[in-house]
């Protein structure tokens, strides 16, 4: 176990330093300065600022320092708000995106257990239909076109929620439905396909031969053994609601870092891409190692690699 | 070899051989891979009704290059903003009349439009027709979403076929640069290179090809680990056939339902990507429209004019929802083992 975690983490530093380094230099390849009004600039002065940045030492020397300080924590200096240092736009923003992201990954698989294993029950009847047609909408229809549907609809229409903000709960309850549709359908697909799966095996068959009541097999013996599996589509949840939370923090107005994404992306802010794009990496990689690991726990037939005997 | 008996040959009959000889014979008619998986998709209801409307939406989108009812980019502010009117009928919502300030106006009145003047699905805020808007936006979504699936599957077969073919260490190497490339956020990917290559239709392809390749190829890869070991490749290889040749004459037929399952799930992921895109505002850029640039603008003021936001949605919806019935009613028609 400790060799595979080992082995686990020494891949997830080299996937972050492959990450910070393609961006980095992508990044470079792009045009654009930290300049706002370059014409009304002498050359001395753009010089001042450029040497701020620290734009003006050779390309090798600003990797490094890059580098070495993406790992001490710190990011650079923004390029839009002149003088705010990125490592502090980001913490400053990350609260909202990881309250609605948790919010919204609760809100989806838990339902999405309960209507995927009801559907497998119930197969063939209108319980499962229904169910199916529920999480076909919910794979099909774009967060971004729900979030505008709950906007419209819930907010302008009845006033239940307010539209857009962020304040107390009652702010978060609209982005976090948006948010949860896709990881809600995933899991309710992913659960059904399992339960059914289960149900038919020869371990249900004994169960219900021994007397065991229909309820106590379906608790015991098929939602456990099917909801194994469920763990692992849990790394493409997170990428989702992270693709999601883009666009809904924006349509919401939600200070978070997915909105920050996109604001320092037309306003090309590239210390502020670069850093988000590893803060997103360095997400979803822990996310995909906890996942892997929790699997292996609770599914012992899961050999980790590494592991002895 | 003395009497040999000789017989005339019209004192045979032929019996008749259809009647006869296969009366005890049990067996269906011979189908080739294709017709049988088309046989078990036309018993599928729903995926058929998801393909006509897909085949309808392809018509319309593509068809509307010759015959759009209006230009697109044709701007006439004197129209901006006028509602849905359909000739002849008077019902709230397809009769021109908008709710302005709690009552119900005419629009085309208020501009001033004549009696035959009247726009199907209204205009938007520069009086350009929402009918052929969004025929023109589905074109580009559509196109920009087959093209970017056409790239990624040459990217992903060619991938995983190679790695799973060659393996040791250099499928070693390729996976582990999958997991590299799988651990970034595809969305991530897709802005970096969108930022590289400038916005732009062609941008936006490539950039969606480029980041969502490694499916095609871990699916492709498992399978060609699989198929190597079969019998058929170890006598093609042992009568001397080059690696290409079996690359395309034995592993491809045999990983072509894969292909088309996978490529048909990657399409609508394409679309979303493309939409979502063009409504954050690096995506198409204008005058070309797409469906997420259509939702983009409708959304700025939904409050007042609701219904430039709804028909984009509801042909973005439409489409997407059609994309995942038929996907589904492919995977179950080309492998029936799949569970369910």
């Amino acid at each position: 176990m400790a060799k595979y975690l080992l082995k686990r983490i020494f891949y997830l530093l080299l996937t972050l330093f492959i990450v910070i380094t393609v961006t980095f230099f992508l990044m470079k390849l792009l045009p654009g300065t930290p300049l706002q009004n370059q014409q009304k600039l002498s050359p001395a002065e753009q010089h001042l600022i450029l040497k701020q940045y620290g734009l003006t030492k050779p390309i090798w020397q600003q990797y490094l320092t890059y580098v070495v300080g993406v790992f001490q924590g710190n990011f650079g200096t923004s390029f839009q708000f002149s003088d705010q240092p990125v490592s502090y736009l980001i913490s400053s923003r990350i609260g909202p995106s990881l309250l609605l992201g948790t919010q919204a990954m609760i809100i989806g698989v838990i339902p999405g257990i309960l209507v995927g294993a009801l559907g497998a029950i119930k197969k063939n009847t209108w319980i499962d239909t229904t169910a199916t047609i529920v999480s076909i909408l919910g794979i099909s229809i774009p967060s971004f076109v729900l979030a505008v549907l709950l906007q419209y609809f819930v907010g302008l229409k009845l006033h239940w929620f307010p539209i857009a903000d962020w304040g107390g709960f009652a702010y978060t309850v609209l982005p976090t439905l948006a948010l949860a549709a896709s990881p809600f359908a995933d899991t309710a697909r992913f659960t059904r396909t399992e339960m059914v799966d289960v149900l038919n095996s020869d371990y249900i068959e004994l169960a219900r031969a021994k007397g065991l009541s229909k309820w106590g097999v379906i608790y015991h013996h098929a939602l456990r053994n099917s909801l194994i599996p469920v763990v692992t589509i849990i790394g493409p949840l997170a990428v989702n609601i992270m693709t999601g939370s883009m666009v809904i923090e924006n349509i919401f107005s939600i200070p978070g870092i997915g909105e920050q994404f996109v604001k320092s992306i037309l306003t090309n802010d590239y210390p502020t891409i670069m850093a988000v794009t590893i803060v997103y990496s360095v997400m979803l990689m822990v996310v995909l190692l906890i996942t892997d690991i929790v699997y292996g726990i609770i599914d012992p037939r899961i050999r980790l690699s590494g592991k002895s005997n | 070899m003395a009497d040999e008996v000789k017989l005339p040959a019209d004192s045979f009959e032929p019996l008749d051989k259809s009647k006869h000889l296969d009366s005890e014979k049990i067996a269906a008619p011979n189908l080739t891979f294709m017709q049988d998986a088309w046989r078990r998709l036309k018993k599928n209801k729903s995926a058929i009704i998801a393909m006509v409307i897909l085949v309808i939406f392809f018509v319309l989108a593509f068809g509307s290059a010759f015959f759009s009812p209006h230009n697109p980019n044709a701007v006439n502010p004197q129209y901006a903003n006028l509602p849905p009117k359909w000739p002849g009928l008077n019902i709230n919502g397809v009769n021109g009349t908008l709710v302005q300030a709690g009552t119900r106006v005419n629009a085309y009145q208020a501009a001033g439009a004549g009696a035959g003047v009247h726009y199907w699905l209204g205009t938007d805020y520069l009086g350009r027709d929402m009918l052929s808007r969004i025929l023109f936006g589905t074109r580009i979504s559509l196109t920009v979403a087959v093209v970017a699936t056409a790239v990624d599957l040459l990217i992903g077969v060619t991938f995983g076929l190679f790695s799973g073919w060659k393996g040791g260490w250099i499928d070693n190497f390729m996976q582990r640069v999958i997991e590299i490339i799988m651990s970034i956020p595809t969305l991530v990917v897709v802005v970096l290179l969108i930022l590289i290559l400038k916005p732009g239709m062609m941008s936006i392809t490539l950039a969606i090809a480029f980041s969502s390749w490694t499916t095609m190829a871990r699916l492709i890869r498992a399978q060609t680990l699989e198929l190597k070991e079969q019998e058929y490749v170890l006598a093609a290889k042992t009568l001397g056939e080059s690696s290409f040749k079996i690359a395309f004459k034995h592993l491809l037929p045999n990983l072509s339902s894969i292909i088309i399952i996978q490529t048909m799930f990657t399409i609508p992921s394409a679309i979303f990507f493309e939409a979502f895109l063009s409504f954050v505002g690096i995506g198409i850029s204008a005058p070309q429209a797409s469906l997420g640039t259509l939702l983009n603008d409708g959304q700025k003021n939904f409050q007042f004019l609701p219904y430039q936001m709804w028909y984009p949605a509801i042909v973005l919806s439409v489409i997407m929802i059609a994309f995942n019935i038929f996907a589904d009613g492919l995977r179950d028609a080309f492998d029936p083992q799949t569970k369910e």
